[in-house]
């Protein structure tokens, strides 16, 4: 096992959790006979009213990762499971999943249609399923919960006469009048103006407060973990290497990737930047034993070495982290002590 | 003498038979060696006021106030001169730039165009050398000269970028937003890189972005504007600290410090959102959204005043500072 | 943002959309009209429209009849023939005005056929991905290289020479050109992240198409379904002047195709073969005037969204 207990749980609910992956793998095959494993063995678990955030640079397959969990690809091994049962990817089943898992994109201007008004962008939603018995009503129900007030104003404006964060209130709002439990965030705010991006922050808050929705956020920023989310996962090529509450994981974070992606954090002056030289390996070619081990700065500096584990960080791979309620990370060199 | 020194510089485009005021009356400097950082958010007009530097504006766009490289004004040089001047004085890595690279070409043919315009002595045997100078410089292997963009990733193709601005060893380099598509690895790997430059090279540096973090640790100064004006000035570390003006302190709320309990679960932002420079609030640009604003807010323009190692443009911050 | 105040009766949001909707085409056609070569060509249709609309209450049907011509033949126009008559005495004038009905009659019903093929499987291929979307590219490539004349000709042979045959033709032979260009433009919108929005809302293939794509690849639709009505009139005239079409209708076609076996050029009857060419050339120049004055106005780049 290569789980360290090394915190209590913190801020996770005990209920069972509402959104749930479970050995997952998806894999792209491209041009040629290249196989991209993107997301190469994954558990996850989000509590009703959680707020986790998945964490992790571009290409380490957050994203993949967090579209198999709305159905929209299908995994090529492993599950999810939706209140312990697993995801059936019939038609049919499918449109009852999206009733109950939303989704807010990142660009909130491309995610509007720009021919539709406000009110048929959140109408659309009821109009699919069906659900459009007094659909004004809900219609403004869900752009006020949205934080948009009066919601009437904004019935017949068009994406283009809006702002960034009210367009992106618009699409939580369409996402809202489904009455989900689960809404996943991809990066939801990185492309708003930086003063903006507070009241969407809060709105998501606000709305696991009020309504006890569950919320995964996407997103490179440590900053906004720290600012909203009750957990972390931090993501490399496709496996999850260290999870756990927040406060735990960003006050001692025990991977060695978290520890650098930490360190340089712009204005994060307790820790001396820990610089990793290149980028990220494509996940068409992922290296053998821990994925790390080419980038990570234990190796390089021959602290593993000195601590007898190098010849596994190169060799042997790690098994999948699995969901614990504390903190535990993905490393050959925490297990040794 | 400062390397770059904006004298009450204003730019106002004109669009639609409407004057878009982009830039009003700014004022800063960059010295040798050192670097200033330009915070500001979409329709600040920061990037106006860089394209200023080298003249690369529209023509509908008037200008005024001076824009002195060296000494000597961009805004009333000749042609030539500013041909002359361009590229090699000062140059300019854009946003979104390591789109511009040439897809079709080969990174060293690329980066020794400039070279054979500007420095016509050089051979084409020299200048690939410097090519190959210039990719070490950046970090780069100088055997992926023949490598095309598409075989570079996205720091890589940035770093290319930067390494083309340095081609005429100019003084002064502007940077405008040149981490933003970039993961934080990668953004750390520039922007050390960047401070590495400086440094060595001594050269002067501009650099601008939304992101008052970045700018707080690698500026030795920055100025945050807001609706054309500059509204904070200061040592970049104070500035994003302990911000005097409420605008500047909603940016730096922005980016919460991780360890802070006072971010922990509250997400500080501002309601509204940036004015169009066409349609701006009367007095204080700021104050619809400001939160110390006071009735004079509504109706005085607030002047750029000297306070301490700061300067500041706030009527409520300087009054009760007793300003200069 | 805004300074609107709230509508104070409480009107139905779509009613609302509907009135947004006839605004938006107030200013589409206030635009229209301020394009000079569109207004041309919208005027010079209207008149041709109205003329073979009226063409009963004009000219009797009898004027068409062969056998009931009265005057000499190759009269040159006059104050009593504006456009003189044929070789077998008929009014010239009659002729044309009769022919705009089976000209315009065709040119439109083929283009409608070859509009509403082409845009379906031009959507449909570009949106269905996988076996489904490549067996239509592959229906669409092998209907791009069928040569239209052979085709005609084969079934005119086989079906017997009707407009019917001619209208089917055009209609089968051109939808492939729209096809690649809407498949094109759908493959655009595709990518854009409402259509994906859509897909999580659940909305099935048919919501995506319909809701989404179809609305935003409309305006290059009927930029084309303009530019589609003046080739398929050329088609028709060419057609008919080859003889495949109706020996017992009129259009300028068929008349083109008396006027030549009759040997008009060299017995120096111009306006025998003018006045239908004429009307040809006018009505395709003015489609094609409109048609891009509409490209003009529907450009996305010039609109505000």
């Amino acid at each position: 096992m290569s789980t360290t207990e090394a915190r209590p749980d913190q801020a996770g609910p005990t209920a069972p959790p509402v959104l749930e992956a479970r050995g997952l793998q998806v894999t792209f095959r491209g041009r040629g006979t290249a196989e991209a494993r993107a997301v190469d063995g994954v558990d996850l678990a989000l509590g009703k009213g959680e707020i986790l955030a998945l964490v992790g640079e571009s290409g380490c397959g957050k994203t993949t990762l967090a579209r198999t969990l709305l159905g929209l690809e299908r995994p090529s091994a492993g599950q999810v499971l939706v209140d312990g049962k697993p995801l059936a990817y019939k038609s049919s089943a499918l449109k009852a999943y999206r009733r109950r898992v939303q989704l807010v994109l990142q660009d909130p201007t491309s995610a509007l249609n720009p021919r539709h008004t406000v009110y048929e962008a959140v109408a659309e939603g009821l109009r699919i399923h069906r659900l459009d018995k007094d659909e004004g009503e809900q219609v403004a129900a869900a752009l006020s919960r949205a934080g948009l007030r009066p919601p009437e104003r904004f019935f017949l404006r068009y994406p283009h006469e809006l702002s960034g964060g009210q367009r992106q209130r618009v699409v939580i709002a369409g996402a809202l009048v489904l009455e989900p439990d689960v809404i996943i965030a991809d990066e939801p705010v990185s492309s708003l103006d930086a003063s903006v991006r507070g009241e969407i922050l809060a709105l998501l808050l606000h709305l696991r407060d009020e309504l006890k929705l569950s919320l995964l956020v996407v997103t490179h920023d440590l900053g906004l973990a720290w600012n909203i989310a009750d957990r972390i996962a931090v993501m490399y090529l496709g496996r999850v290497v260290e999870q756990g509450p927040t406060e735990a994981l960003l006050a001692g974070p025990l991977h060695p990737y978290t520890q650098a992606l930490l360190s340089v954090v712009p204005d994060i002056d307790r820790v001396a930047p820990i610089v990793l030289t290149g980028e990220p390996p494509d996940p068409t070619r992922i290296p053998a034993g821990c994925r790390f081990h080419p980038r990570c700065q234990l190796v390089a500096s021959g602290e593993a070495a000195r601590a007898g584990v190098e010849v596994r960080c190169r060799t042997s791979p790690l098994p999948v982290l699995p969901i614990t309620s504390g903190q535990s990370a993905a490393c050959h060199l925490l297990n040794q002590s | 003498m400062a390397l770059l020194e904006f004298e009450d510089v204003s730019v106002t485009y004109r669009s639609r038979g409407a004057d878009v005021p982009a830039v009003r009356g700014v004022s800063l400097s960059v010295d040798i060696g050192h670097s200033l950082g330009i915070a500001g958010e979409s329709g600040c007009g920061k990037t106006t006021l860089a394209s200023t530097v080298l003249r690369l504006l529209p023509k509908s766009a008037r200008v005024t106030g001076r824009v002195l490289l060296d000494g000597e004004d961009v805004l009333t040089m000749s042609f030539g001169r500013l041909r002359a001047v361009r590229w090699a004085k000062a140059a300019v890595v854009f946003q979104g730039a390591m789109h511009g690279l040439n897809p079709v070409q080969r990174i060293g043919d690329q980066l020794v165009e400039p070279i054979l315009l500007h420095e016509k002595v050089f051979s084409r045997r020299a200048a690939t050398n410097r090519v190959g100078e210039l990719l070490e410089l950046v970090g780069i292997p100088a055997r992926r000269v023949n490598s095309y963009p598409h075989q570079l990733s996205g720091g890589q193709k940035q770093r290319v970028m930067i390494a083309m601005a340095l081609t005429c060893r100019p003084r002064l380099l502007l940077c405008d937003e040149p981490t933003t598509a970039l993961d934080v690895m990668v953004q750390a790997q520039v922007l050390d890189l960047l401070a590495g430059l400086v440094r060595e090279l001594g050269i002067g540096m501009v650099f601008i972005s939304h992101d008052l973090s970045v700018l707080s640790s690698s500026c030795d100064r920055v100025a945050v504007m807001y609706a054309g004006e500059v509204v904070e000035e200061g040592p970049a570390a104070a500035v994003f600290d302990g911000p005097r003006h409420p605008y500047a302190a909603a940016l730096a709320g922005a980016f919460p410090r991780i360890g802070d309990t006072r971010f922990r679960y509250a997400p500080a932002g501002l309601p509204g959102d940036p004015p169009f420079p066409g349609d701006l609030p009367s007095g204080c640009p700021f104050h619809p959204r400001c939160p110390i604003a006071v009735e004079a807010c509504q109706t005085e323009s607030p002047p750029l005043l000297q306070m301490g190692d700061r300067r500041t443009a706030c009527l409520v911050v300087n009054s009760s500072q007793g300003a200069a | 943002m805004s300074t609107e105040a709230a509508p104070t009766k409480k009107l139905s949001p779509n009613s609302i959309v509907r009135a947004r909707r006839r605004a938006a085409l107030r200013r589409f056609t206030s635009a229209f009209g301020r394009d000079r070569g569109g207004m041309l060509g919208l005027v010079i249709i209207v008149v041709f429209f109205a003329l073979a609309l009226l063409a009963p209450l004009l000219f009797d049907r009898s004027e068409l009849d062969v056998t009931q011509a009265t005057a000499d033949p190759y009269l040159p126009p006059s104050r009593t023939y504006w456009l003189g008559t044929d070789d077998s005495g008929r009014n010239v004038l009659a002729l044309v005005i009769w022919g705009a009905r089976i000209s315009l009659l065709v040119g439109l019903s083929a283009t409608v056929l070859s509009m509403f093929i082409g845009t379906s499987i031009g959507i449909m291929s570009g949106h269905f991905r996988g076996v489904t979307g490549g067996a239509m590219d592959r229906v669409t490539e092998w209907f791009l290289v069928i040569p239209y004349l052979p085709l005609a000709i084969v079934l005119a042979t086989v079906l017997g020479k009707s407009i019917w045959v001619i209208i089917v033709v055009i209609g089968v032979t051109s939808w492939p050109g729209t096809a690649r260009i809407i498949r094109a433009q759908t493959l655009s919108v595709g990518s854009r992240a409402y259509l994906e929005r859509a897909r999580v809302l659940g909305g099935s293939n048919w919501h995506q198409m319909g809701r989404h794509v179809l609305p935003n690849v409309m305006p290059l639709v009927l930029a084309n379904t303009t530019l589609a009505v003046s080739i398929s009139i050329l088609s028709e005239t060419t057609l008919s002047f080859l003889g495949l079409g109706d020996p017992t209708a009129v259009s300028w076609g068929s008349i083109l195709e008396t006027a030549f076996d009759n040997g008009a050029i060299s017995l120096g009857a111009w306006w025998y073969l003018a006045a239908p060419g004429l009307c040809v050339v006018l009505v395709v120049m003015s489609f094609n005037f409109m048609g891009r004055a509409i490209e003009g106005i529907l450009d996305p780049r010039e609109q505000g969204a």
